[in-house]
């Protein structure tokens, strides 16, 4: 167990619990911050797009090829751009900092 | 053993955009698998469909959002890719001829009479005594920029559309994107323009490999130019775009443009079901898990947009749904006639209905 750190839209951070072996989408929905996530993890929707603080964009698992396909649709794209589903949590994350990017607004 | 993968879609049945009034049986908004299943479930019952959507083609998330994807738990299906799905679902209801109105969004929901007046986003009009919301997440939309003062522009000099290619002529156009939308207008849109620039994040595209060597040659030719880059900003006045500020690898840089094309796929939105009057909460539709019937008689909910104890957003679950919002929905299209429970193996009547006699 650990936790992350997610900004929301309203620009509130929600400190939440992370379990090992939950994508980092899973666990930001897991703990009510609105998110929409349509595919829910296929890697299908880009809906879960999150910038990643730089201080930790690089002690992460590169995009696959995949995910780049999907990050090409995405609104406000950014170097540190990341589809939350395909971030796997570990307890390296521990401490890990997103911010949700405006795609992820529910309606 | 029937192979899914050769079902091919059959043709279906459209109508000019702006028909009607056109009285039906049964409207269904959505042709996702819910809606779908829903045409054949009615068609069983002597039930007329006629489907809206607001996509180009039917079979909703599994066409838009995972047609080359497998899935494993349809029932007696081990595996289908999401169009394959979509091509089985079409070719079971074609027997009913169910009519579609794509590429308009369902809008206004009156009473006409004794009858529900649904009207279009491109004024086809439609009246049943019932009408079905099959509509999933929502309708899908093409996503939009989020920059600040993105709306100010929007429909004068950004759009996320072509509707009509002569908007362009003469113009300094922009187009955003690294999908087939963004690469086809690219090719098609280039004749007319002053000058054309295609912006997007890297130099590799989710698109036909024939439209993106295309691409390349025309850029090659000088006839295009193709910058990789994100849009940060948009400059102009009174609706009208100047120019957009691109950010490169290396610079910030500022683009003449006086229209703006952006094609960053598609999205759901609930939209105007949402004002409706409906039982809503947290944008699902409160509905009888016994009849799939809302608050307001003739009106039913079936699929992911449905809600009530103990739903599981799956395909599977839209098809029972289907069934049992088409046996209530009897009542109300065929008020006189009984409804009596049938077989489709051994029932004569339904062999006829399907053609298998
Ligand atoms: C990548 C991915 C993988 C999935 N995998 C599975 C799986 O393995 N198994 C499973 O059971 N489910 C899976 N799902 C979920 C499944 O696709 C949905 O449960 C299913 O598509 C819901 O069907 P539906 O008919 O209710 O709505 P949808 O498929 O969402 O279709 C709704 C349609 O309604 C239209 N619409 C909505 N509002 C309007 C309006 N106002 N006017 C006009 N048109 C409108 C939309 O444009 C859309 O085409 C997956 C989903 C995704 C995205
Ligand atoms: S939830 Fe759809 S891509 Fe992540």
């Amino acid at each position: 167990m650990g936790e992350i750190i997610v900004t929301d839209l309203k620009n509130e951070k929600h400190t939440v619990e992370a379990t090992e072996g939950l994508s980092v989408m899973e666990i930001i929905y897991d703990a009510n911050v609105p998110i929409k996530a349509t595919c829910f993890g296929c890697c299908s929707c880009s809906t879960c797009h999150v910038y990643v603080d730089p201080e930790w964009i690089n002690r992460i698992e590169p995009r696959s090829e995949e995910e780049e396909e999907i990050l090409d649709m995405a609104v406000d794209f950014r170097d540190n751009s990341r589809l939350s589903c395909q971030i796997l949590y570990n307890n390296d994350l521990n401490g890990l900092q997103v911010t949700l990017a405006e795609e992820t607004k529910t309606d | 053993m029937v192979d899914l993968s050769l079902i091919e879609a059959p043709p279906i049945k459209t109508a000019e955009p702006g028909s009607g009034p056109i009285e039906t049986d049964m409207v269904i908004i959505g042709a996702g698998p819910a809606g779908l299943f829903a045409a054949f479930e009615a068609g069983l019952l002597d039930i007329k469909c006629h489907f809206v959507d607001a996509l180009d083609k039917p079979g909703g998330q599994c066409a838009e959002l995972y047609p080359e994807k497998p899935l494993f738990d349809i029932a007696g299906i081990p595996a289908c890719t999401g169009q394959e799905l979509t091509n089985s679902l079409l070719k079971q209801c074609s027997p009913f001829e169910p009519v579609f109105h794509l590429n308009q969004q369902a809008e206004k929901l009156e009473r006409h009479e004794d009858k529900w007046q649904l009207t279009t986003s491109e004024n086809t009009v439609l009246q049943a005594p019932c009408i079905v919301i099959a509509a999933g997440g929502g309708s899908f939309v093409p996503k939009k920029l989020t920059l600040p003062n993105a709306q100010d522009f929007e429909n004068t000099s950004l759009y996320y559309a072509v509707r009509k290619m002569a908007t362009f002529e003469g113009k300094n156009l922009v187009i955003a994107g690294g999908g087939d939308s963004a690469l086809d207008w690219t090719l098609n849109l280039q004749p007319l323009a002053k000058r054309l620039t295609l912006i997007h994040r890297r130099d590799q595209f989710r698109a036909a490999p024939d439209s993106v060597a295309k691409m390349h040659k025309l850029v090659e030719q000088g006839k295009i130019d193709f910058v990789t880059g994100q849009i940060t900003g948009l400059n102009g006045k009174d609706q009208q775009l100047h120019s957009i500020s691109v950010k490169t690898a290396e610079t910030e840089q500022n683009i003449e443009c006086d229209a703006l094309l952006a094609f960053y796929g598609l999205t759901m939105k609930l939209g105007p079901i949402a004002d409706w009057g409906l039982n809503l909460s947290q944008n699902h539709i409160d509905v009888s898990n016994e009849t799939f019937e809302t608050s307001t008689a003739g009106i039913f909910a079936i699929g992911d947009i449905c809600q009530y104890p103990g739903k599981l957003k799956l395909i599977l679950s839209g098809f029972h749904e289907a069934a049992l919002m088409a046996h209530t929905a009897h009542h109300y299209v065929h008020p006189d006639k009984k409804l009596v429970f049938r077989y489709t193996t051994s029932s004569k009547d339904l062999h006829q209905k399907l053609g298998v006699t």
